[in-house]
């Protein structure tokens, strides 16, 4: 095929879109056909992430700061790492099922299918009732940022999408180097759950409640710290407890970028050894 | 009762050939245990004798809550979905006429499974607990004696909760509402978020007498020594015992319920 | 080692072209608490033929010979170890999606449709994901329904249909979007009479309205022979044969049975040239005969001498002529 040289980069990009939007639509399709069941799994979904929120506020009934961070401080974080994980999980959470698929031998039906593995994977079996979670989070955060003291600027205000935006991208890494994973390790799919669901209820409660070295692995290692920590810390004018540079803070886009070029490989990697050894 | 035994052991030979998830799921396990251990030094460091509990006992309910998280289904699991998937096919017309009692035939296979799950997902979590921590344990046999009762009959109340929401199948079209609302209602009521000691005033007195206590509360207080001497402990069992004893004759009747519809209708 | 391919001299370049393909697998395996061993499996070993446009090829085998890895490799699932493999001119493991728009694939045991959905819905998938033009889909749609009988069969979802219905689905599906080569991994395997009647049906009219190619892995033999001029012989990911039916009969021994119902007892049957009994339950007996002759003129000499009743021919079970065929090769 002869594409132009500046279009060729986005062909994969824009075919991987276009097969997920086709299955994932007739999933979506299929899950309002039943309307009474999508909205009892969407009500559900949304309560099961809704009483994590309110262990968290019969602590602050106890308390009135939790390593000093006031409630609607701690929704704030809530808030942002939650939208953001609902975001992802709505679109990738189907990626713990590689492991299953590899042992079952569903993921060659998907092999001979002329559109990008990956994006086949994720779409299929898409559970629209996710929303639960992403709505729950969307809630607390309008809630929370009606309540916080932030000093609003053009730049802080930008800075809040594009948190929302990086925190899924990073933690669509973790959900796409995961599935990588199962290529491997196809009864592990749970290690995951330590990084994903694990990852969003660390991020949930202020740095200031871990020990350094947890928050030292979470930025530099799995940099979960910029899904909402850093940029989130800058809007409340606090400073992070690593003392980071002060442009740590803007470094989220550009972190969410190079994670998910390595969970890419990392993807294509295992997809290669599975293609190589088949199962 | 030997048939009860065999399910047993082969529900428990059916788990442990997951080596690899097992592992995963330890792993996750502990993960969890940290994240929640920090949050509650935090909160035990504004308020230090919150709910009774010292630092080191808040954290021991940490380490005890991810122990027993996998083996009492505290956040989801066990069987009541395939014995769902077996009454909506009518393939349990078949186990009814079974000579074996389908509630007591669920609940080997259960047991089975959370004796797997308390060996294999639980002492690992709780040692990394103890080693990171040093945590509040206690040292005399008898505590420890008391607290794997406690759990025994922990597991029972679990089951048979589950076991009244499996049957629903029966008369409903779709379970998974059910499960769901179960499934919520155990991981809040069961203190698995936060100790039910800390839940305030009479919503607090309410949960602590709602079954879901028995899963997870009650045998972490037995193990942390809050009950004292015999009749303490005799107390709190006796709860547990209670609410298994009612839930699991409400199990018989729905099912002698079931089996009238089975027999009345033809599955 | 193979014969040259017993199908029409190709005029073009052969659409699947296979030099020396090997797949090697590296299996490890728990022998002990701790111990694990590492070894090698050829699941296909130097393998080499050439399969012309149009043409319909059984590929047969016994369990574990190579055959589902060879339909993995030709479709580009799995990349070769070794050895050059080319499907309608392009490497299938390199060019995977693309060549997927060309191809059709069953696999006999899962399902390529999904799970939860009505066939109709896993069909406007289909036509979307391989970008089928709205006429040729319903043509092809309609036919498939006709043919495979799916009418009744359109808005149930998948995991209600049987085992029959759910390979026809199957088979229209990767049909829908005019593949050159479809390629079947035990289409027929567990189906009842009616459902194998209708996949062989559909086989024979894409394959000769359509000039479709078909690759077809089996174990039975009745398949072949009612589809195919060619068959492909696989074991220990070797082909051990490749050429007729008749030749693969001969090849490997086997026999033929002919079973007759006669009138009343009779002491075995020692009058007809070329047959010798095997076996007698009261007034039926069991005649073998070479597998590559015809049961006719043994038909004639019986009734000519006999009180026939009814009659029937049994094929010798794949498994049986493969294992006499390798039983005569000397130890490689």
């Amino acid at each position: 095929m002869a594409d132009h040289p500046l279009v060729r980069p986005l062909r994969r990009p824009a075919a991987g879109t276009r097969a997920y939007g086709l299955v994932a639509g007739m999933w979506i399709r299929s899950a309002l056909a039943y309307r009474a069941s999508f909205l009892m799994m969407a009500a559900g979904n949304f309560a099961a992430t809704a009483l994590d929120f309110v262990a968290i506020y019969l602590m602050f009934r106890h308390v009135d700061a939790l390593g000093g961070f006031t409630l609607p401080e701690v929704a704030l974080l809530y808030g942002t790492t939650s939208t953001s994980f609902g975001l992802t999980d709505l679109v990738l959470g189907n990626m713990d099922r590689v492991g299953r698929r590899v042992r079952d031998g569903t993921m060659d039906t998907l092999l001979v299918r002329p559109v990008p593995v990956l994006a086949h994977v994720a779409a299929d079996r898409f559970a629209l009732h996710r929303l639960g979670r992403l709505g729950q989070g969307l809630l607390l955060l309008v809630w929370s940022l009606s309540r916080v003291d932030v000093h609003w600027t053009p730049v802080t205000v930008l800075l809040v999408p594009l948190m929302l935006l990086s925190g899924s991208l990073i933690f669509a890494a973790v959900f796409v180097a995961g599935g990588a994973f199962q290529f491997r390790a196809g009864d592990a799919s749970e290690v995951q759950n330590a990084f994903t669901y694990g990852g969003t209820t660390l991020l949930q409660y202020p740095p200031t409640v871990f020990a350094q070295d947890l928050v030292r692995g979470v930025t530099f290692v799995v940099p979960l710290a910029f899904v909402n920590w850093l940029p989130a810390l800058r809007l409340l004018g606090r400073d992070d407890p690593l003392g980071l540079p002060g442009w740590a803070d803007f470094a989220s886009p550009a972190v969410a970028l190079a994670c998910c070029a390595l969970a890419g490989l990392a993807w294509r990697a295992g997809l290669r050894g599975y293609r190589s050894t088949g199962s | 009762m030997r048939l009860y035994a065999t399910v047993a052991v082969s529900s428990f030979r059916r788990y442990a050939t997951y080596r690899l998830a097992t592992v995963a799921g330890v792993f996750t396990n502990t993960v969890f245990g940290f994240i929640v251990a920090y949050t509650f030094i935090a909160l035990w460091s504004e308020r230090p004798h919150l709910g009774g509990y010292d630092r080191d006992q808040a954290l021991t309910f940490v380490w005890t809550s991810q122990a027993l998280l996998a083996a009492a289904c505290l956040i989801g699991g066990g069987f009541q979905v395939e014995l769902q998937e077996r009454i909506r096919s009518g393939d349990v017309a078949v186990d009814l006429y079974r000579p074996a009692d389908l509630q007591l035939w669920w609940l080997a296979g259960d047991l089975g499974r959370a004796a797997f799950e308390l060996l294999g997902r639980g002492v690992a979590p709780m040692t990394v607990g103890v080693l990171a921590f040093g945590l509040a344990l206690p040292t005399s046999p008898l505590t420890w004696a008391a607290f794997l009762l406690s759990v025994l009959l922990g597991l029972l109340v679990g089951f048979a909760l589950r076991y009244l929401v499996a049957l629903c199948a029966f008369w409903l079209l779709d379970g998974s509402g059910v499960n769901t609302l179960q499934g919520l209602l155990c991981m809040f009521f069961s203190g698995s978020l936060l100790p039910l000691n800390v839940f305030p005033g009479a919503f607090g007195d309410i949960a602590r007498a709602l079954p879901w206590a028995a899963l997870l509360q009650v045998p972490a207080d037995v193990l942390l020594g809050r009950h004292h001497g015999a009749t303490g402990i005799g107390a709190a069992l006796a709860f547990q015992a209670v609410w298994a004893v009612l839930l699991l004759a409400a199990g018989r009747a729905l099912q002698a319920a079931a089996t009238r519809k089975v027999v009345v209708q033809g599955g | 080692m193979p014969t040259t391919p017993a199908g029409p001299p190709a005029t073009e370049a052969p659409l699947i072209e296979l030099d020396g393909v090997e797949k090697v697998f590296h299996v490890r395996r728990r022998t002990g608490l701790l111990r694990r061993e590492r070894r090698e499996v050829r699941a296909v070993d130097g393998l080499t033929f050439r399969v012309p446009r149009g043409e319909m090829v059984g590929y047969i085998g016994p369990n574990g010979a190579g055959k589902s890895t060879t339909v993995k490799m030709l479709t580009g699932i799995l990349v070769p170890s070794a050895g050059r493999l080319r499907v309608a001119g392009t490497d299938p493991s390199r060019e995977r999606e693309r060549l997927a728009r060309r191809i059709g694939v069953v696999f006999g045991q899962r399902t390529t449709l999904w799970w939860d959905l009505p066939l109709r819905d896993s069909y406007g998938l289909v036509r979307r994901m391989y970008r089928i033009p709205e006429r040729r889909y319903r043509e092809n749609l309609e036919r498939c329904v006709e043919l495979l009988d799916l009418a009744a069969l359109l808005d149930v979802p998948v995991r209600q249909l049987s085992l029959g219905q759910r390979m026809r689905g199957d088979i229209a599906a990767a049909l829908l979007h005019d593949p050159e080569v479809l390629y079947l991994d035990e289409p027929t395997i567990g189906l009842d009479v009616v459902s194998k009647a209708k996949v062989r049906n559909v086989l024979r009219d894409v394959n000769a309205e359509r000039g479709t190619t078909v690759l077809l892995t089996t174990h039975d033999l009745t398949d072949i022979e009612q589809l195919c001029k060619r068959v492909m012989v696989i074991d220990h990911g070797r082909l051990v044969y490749d050429g007729g039916l008749d030749g693969l009969l001969t090849a490997g021994g086997g026999e033929r049975t002919l079973v007759v119902d006669l009138e009343r007892e009779f002491p075995p049957i020692e009058d007809v040239p070329g047959a010798r009994v095997v076996r007698v339950e009261g007034p039926r007996q069991w005649l073998a005969f070479a597998a590559g002759g015809s049961a006719a003129p043994l038909v004639a000499a019986v009734a000519e001498r006999y009180p026939l009743v009814d009659l029937s021919v049994r094929e010798p079970a794949i498994e049986d002529v493969i294992a006499r065929m390798y039983a005569d090769r000397p130890a490689a």
